[in-house]
């Protein structure tokens, strides 16, 4: 076996303590790593073995549970998918998600985008209740591919902290909420789509969205949300002019 | 131990130049002055011409001049830009579902350069161009 080439890596990580600092302030750390390491492999050592008081999230270790997430060099990325070998010979800059409180160091609070998720209301409102008795909601594999790439969230939030008007405007539903909405309406067994618009149709909603395209680049599971929004953004102009143009439309 | 989370706000004017993605955007986005300053030259064209001949001539005399044939280039290459932009990213706004497949993005686009196409031979040719 061919030893592991090691590389020298050099971190820049934003640290910022709630019980003492009233600013957040840049730390070097420097150590070895077998170049097939990722930045939160790097970031583990660093706990283990330079600075155990280094707070950050990860679960999974492998771009599934969503928890990883942080700026690389001002880039929104998954840690644990963002690989050192990349970022040879240069610092790497860590930082907490951008447009996030941040709770302590690399930890960021994510309360905000919680409470929108709910608003959506990103679960099935069956189109028509049906008695346990009379079987399943069938769905062929047409209409499953109609929503499937929309399905594929990991909740991880880079498109949040890719987003500049969500940076902007705080009060922007925001890619990953609205596209989980379109998810739903595209479902065959879903009647909510209704519901659905008083959040989604609004300025707040994808109407705040002005097609910068940052999301779908951030987005690790491809789920492609500025599609979404798009998409939404002409339903809800077919729904407008139906309304207000044509009449009886708003029956 | 309290929650004292810590804000960092985005600022307003400047935050277009943190990220390559970010200028790309408002490249595009700026493209729309030349678009707009164009329909305004084509309005103040059809204001000249209801006013008479000689007022007509006068405008296509001052189309002629070098600043007008800068300003005209400018907006042709602001306009293919911002046509090749929005073409490149249609197929997000209106996929095209066929059985469990999509028709690939750059049919979509592809398309609409065809489209596009066909309308400016039309349109010279109304024009009297052939
Ligand atoms: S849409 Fe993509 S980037 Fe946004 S939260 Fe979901 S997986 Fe993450
Ligand atoms: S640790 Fe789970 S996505 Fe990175």
């Amino acid at each position: 076996m061919t030893p592991m080439k090691e590389l020298r890596v050099q971190l820049e990580v934003l640290r910022y303590n709630p019980d003492t600092d009233t600013e957040a302030h840049f730390q070097r750390y420097e150590l070895t790593c077998p170049e097939e390491w990722v930045v939160l492999d790097a970031l583990n050592t660093v706990k283990a073995e330079i600075d155990p008081t280094l707070n950050y999230r990860w679960s999974c270790h492998m771009a599934v549970c969503g928890s990883c997430g942080m700026m690389i060099n001002g880039t929104p990325k998954l840690s644990c998918h963002t690989f050192l070998r990349d970022y040879e010979g240069t610092v790497i800059r860590v930082e907490p998600l951008a447009h996030f409180p941040i709770e302590r160091d690399l930890v960021t609070a994510p309360d905000d985008f919680m409470e929108k998720l709910k608003r959506v209301k990103p679960y099935i409102i069956p189109k028509e209740k049906k008695p346990i008795s009379e079987g399943e909601y069938k769905q062929t594999p047409a209409q499953l591919m109609k929503f499937r790439q929309y399905s594929m969230c990991i909740n991880c939030m880079l498109c949040y902290a890719a987003c500049p008007e969500y940076g902007l405007t705080p009060s922007f539903i925001g890619p990953a909420a609205l596209t989980l909405a379109h998810r739903y309406n595209l479902d065959s067994r879903d009647g909510g789509r209704k519901e659905r618009q008083e959040v989604v149709a609004t300025h707040e909603g994808v109407w705040e969205c002005t097609f910068v395209g940052a999301c779908s680049e951030a987005c690790p599971a491809h789920v492609d949300p500025a599609s979404a929004l798009q998409q939404m953004k002409i339903t809800s102009s077919i729904d407008w002019i139906v309304e207000h143009l044509i009449p009886g439309g708003n029956k | 131990m309290s929650r004292r989370p810590l804000v960092r706000e985005v600022p307003p004017t400047s935050w277009y130049f943190h990220r390559p993605t970010y200028l790309r955007y408002m490249s595009r986005e700026i493209t729309c002055i030349f678009v707009a300053a164009y329909c305004v030259l084509l309005v103040v064209g059809l204001q000249r011409l209801a006013a008479g001949p000689a007022a007509y001539e006068a405008f296509l005399l001052g189309l002629k001049s070098a600043d007008s044939i800068v300003f005209h280039l400018l907006a042709l290459a602001a306009s293919v830009y911002h046509a090749a932009t929005w073409f490149g990213a249609t197929h997000k706004a209106m996929p095209i579902q066929i059985g469990e497949n999509f028709v690939q993005p750059g049919v979509i686009s592809g398309a609409h350069y065809v489209v596009w196409l066909v309308l400016s031979f039309v349109i010279l040719y109304l024009a009297g161009v052939f």
